[in-house]
């Protein structure tokens, strides 16, 4: 029974102590965004009992309460970018999630054959983009973005967020769908259904929570992307990631501030993670596990 | 993706009906005439900006809707031609059409630019010099130092899925508060790696005031910097990396674990063999699929990590925390070198396929189906 306890002790203090590693650093920022300059000097930790909060942060981002109804240019730098990320990442991501859907749906039912390619061949394309870094494709994309006037546009990034996170997208609807047991379509058929009709009443519907899981992964994955809104937008199209790496160099021991937007930046994926966790799970283990 | 997935044949839906003559001949037409007149606008704008025609459209917009609309128009003719195999195709065709369309023409054009001279601060049109960028590269001390680097970090994702795998274990022990660990332990990976940069990179382990300085002064490190030695500085990236990406691995070795079947590691506790026996004779190679599906994903997204390197060091101390990405990126930003930096990519590209496959091959057979 001694050994039986020790042992759980060891457990739960391992699982503390990973909690910790894994909650402090966001812990950190949210609290340093209410700190003066003296509380990060001396590294105080604890708000009211060894640092009092201090808006100086929040009001740097013009949302501080005694500066939200004034006007503010960072506020609304901040709120611009904040708008691109949502926008992009969405928006790539309802494209992703309707192609993705459309085509996993067929290589999941259907044997194509285009020429010498055969379904095994098509599902490998797709996935093998995976493979592919951004870096190959930065240079070509801001040369054809020139040529067709997409460079710092939205409609640019939404284009290439959905083609970044298709692969991911196929992957998981393929699982899906191949869960869906045939029969239901083959019923809704003989009633007189064409094969889009039963795809969309019957099948739809039950696969929609893969849909919302690859979109919620999706989403995530767009707005943290940094490598391509760096090199592809500039003044109208910048996404929040950028205007986070464009301050922090310049900030120096303003920590206050530049907490205060990270805070800000992470603030939406955080809530995702305590709301949606189940989703994340779902999309990120689809295909891999069964 | 999975082998014993419900295959489907031709035979199993029931096949539609004839398509008539004059329907299939005017798909035909319809795919015809879209194709002739979506070349008819390439060419007319090809010549334009080649300057060789005094018409043309401002920008290569138009081109590009009269891609979609010829993308329409041959999912129609599909249909129009093929009937019931056409609504089938129709299903694949705008995934295809819109990966074809934004992958095979940068690869092509990339090739293309990688045998250039081509820098954008000067001005001039890019100038083809063969080999020329092929031959800087192989003398590029720091570009071949990078790729280096890439295989100290793909080395550094055993570490990460061996913390990995024993934090699944926990969390598939009998444990209370489960659901709490668990998002606890995925928050790290939602963060973006920008954020991250500055939130440990640039505070956590600042010099003067970060608390990790602070606590590795209290055990008697009286210098901690993190970014200013070759291997401190590589480990501290490592660290950051593997804090956002040890949730990604776990996860996916905590669902292989509550898969497993539960009654051959009951039948083990009662033949009386140990945790530890149980574990490497039982669990590790009932989940060696799951391992390996997870290692492959995670080398396949650590060969693209850039973003914390870009952000935290910028590769410093002389290159010692660059990554081949990260490297091209300043390459293109700071010195506008598109020609050199896109011959640089080309050539990681082929060194990483090469790789991946033979990875694939080497484990092939032990892990799921990829298609």
């Amino acid at each position: 029974m001694m050994k039986h306890n020790l042992g759980r002790i060891l457990i739960y203090s391992i699982l503390i102590l990973w909690a910790f590693i894994s909650l402090f650093p966001i812990y950190w920022t949210f609290s340093t965004s209410f700190k003066t300059a003296v509380n990060v000097t001396q590294g105080h930790l604890l708000p009211w009992l060894d640092f009092r909060p201090d808006w100086k942060g929040w009001r740097s981002l013009g949302l501080s309460p005694d500066t939200i109804f004034e006007t503010s240019t960072v506020r609304e730098e901040f709120l611009k970018r904040f708008a691109n990320s949502l926008i992009a990442s969405i928006g790539g991501s309802l494209l992703a999630v309707a192609i993705g859907s459309l085509a996993a749906y067929g290589l999941s039912r259907f044997e194509y054959k285009f020429a010498i390619w055969r379904n095994k061949d098509i599902s490998f394309f797709f996935l093998s983009q995976l493979i592919l870094p951004p870096v190959v494709l930065a240079m070509p994309f801001l040369v054809l973005y020139k040529e067709l006037a997409l460079l710092d546009s939205r409609v640019g990034l939404i284009l290439i967020y959905a083609l970044t996170v298709l692969p991911i997208v196929i992957w998981i609807m393929r699982d899906q769908f191949d869960t869906i047991p045939i029969e239901l379509e083959q019923a809704a058929m003989v009633d007189g259904c064409s094969i889009w009709g039963a795809f969309l009443r019957i099948v739809l519907p039950i696969a929609l929570p893969g849909m919302v899981a690859a979109f919620i992964l999706s989403v995530i994955l767009c707005w943290n992307e940094y490598f391509f809104a760096a090199l592809l937008t500039s003044t109208t199209a910048k996404t929040l990631p950028v205007m986070v790496a464009s301050q922090t160099g310049s900030q120096g021991i303003a920590w206050w501030s530049m907490a205060a937007l990270s805070t800000a930046a992470i603030a939406p994926l955080i809530l995702i993670g305590v709301f949606l966790e189940k989703y994340i799970v779902k999309g990120l283990t689809a295909g891999a596990v069964k | 993706m999975t082998a014993n997935a419900p295959t489907t044949t031709n035979d199993q839906l029931p096949v539609g009906y004839d398509v008539p003559e004059i329907r299939r001949k005017s798909g035909r037409m319809l795919v015809t005439a879209a194709t002739t007149a979506l070349a008819v606008i390439v060419l007319f704008q090809t010549l334009y900006s080649a300057g060789a025609s005094p018409y043309g459209f401002e920008n290569w917009r138009p081109v590009m809707y009269a891609y979609i609309l010829w993308g329409i128009c041959v999912g129609a003719g599909q249909v129009m031609m093929h009937g019931e195999a056409g609504h089938r195709a129709l299903f694949l065709l705008p995934a295809l059409l819109f990966t074809i369309a934004l992958v095979i023409f940068p690869t092509f054009f990339g090739l293309y630019i990688a045998f250039t001279d081509w820098n954008l601060s000067a001005f001039d049109p890019p100038k083809f010099n063969g080999w020329a960028n092929l031959k800087s590269l192989m003398a590029d001390a720091y570009y071949w130092n990078a790729l280096l680097n890439m295989i100290y970090y793909v080395l550094a994702v055993g570490a990460q899925y061996t913390i990995a795998f024993g934090l699944a274990l926990l969390l598939n022990a009998d444990i209370k508060a489960r659901k709490f660990f668990r998002v606890a332990f995925l928050l790290p990976f939602m963060l973006s790696p920008v954020a991250v940069s500055w939130m440990i990179g640039k505070s956590l382990m600042e010099y003067r005031f970060g608390p990790i300085s602070t606590l590795a002064r209290l055990f008697g490190w009286d210098n901690p910097a993190f970014f200013t030695t070759p291997w401190i500085a590589r480990a501290s990236i490592m660290v950051m990396d593997a804090w956002v990406s040890i949730p990604f691995i776990m996860i996916l070795l905590l669902a292989g674990l509550q898969a497993l079947p539960k009654e051959i590691i009951e039948a083990a506790k009662v033949d009386g063999a140990t945790a530890w026996q149980s574990f490497w004779q039982i669990t590790f190679p009932l989940m060696l699929p799951v391992s390996v599906t997870a290692v492959i994903l995670r080398i396949i997204f650590e060969l693209k990590l850039a973003d914390i390197v870009i952000n935290v060091t910028s590769g410093g101390p002389g290159g010692a925390t660059d990554t081949v990405s990260s490297f091209i990126f300043r390459e293109y930003r700071d010195r506008a070198n598109v020609g050199y930096g896109t011959m640089l990519a080309e050539f990681y590209l082929v060194i990483i396929i090469i790789f991946v496959t033979l990875l694939l091959k080497l484990v092939s057979g032990r892990m799921r189906k990829m298609t």
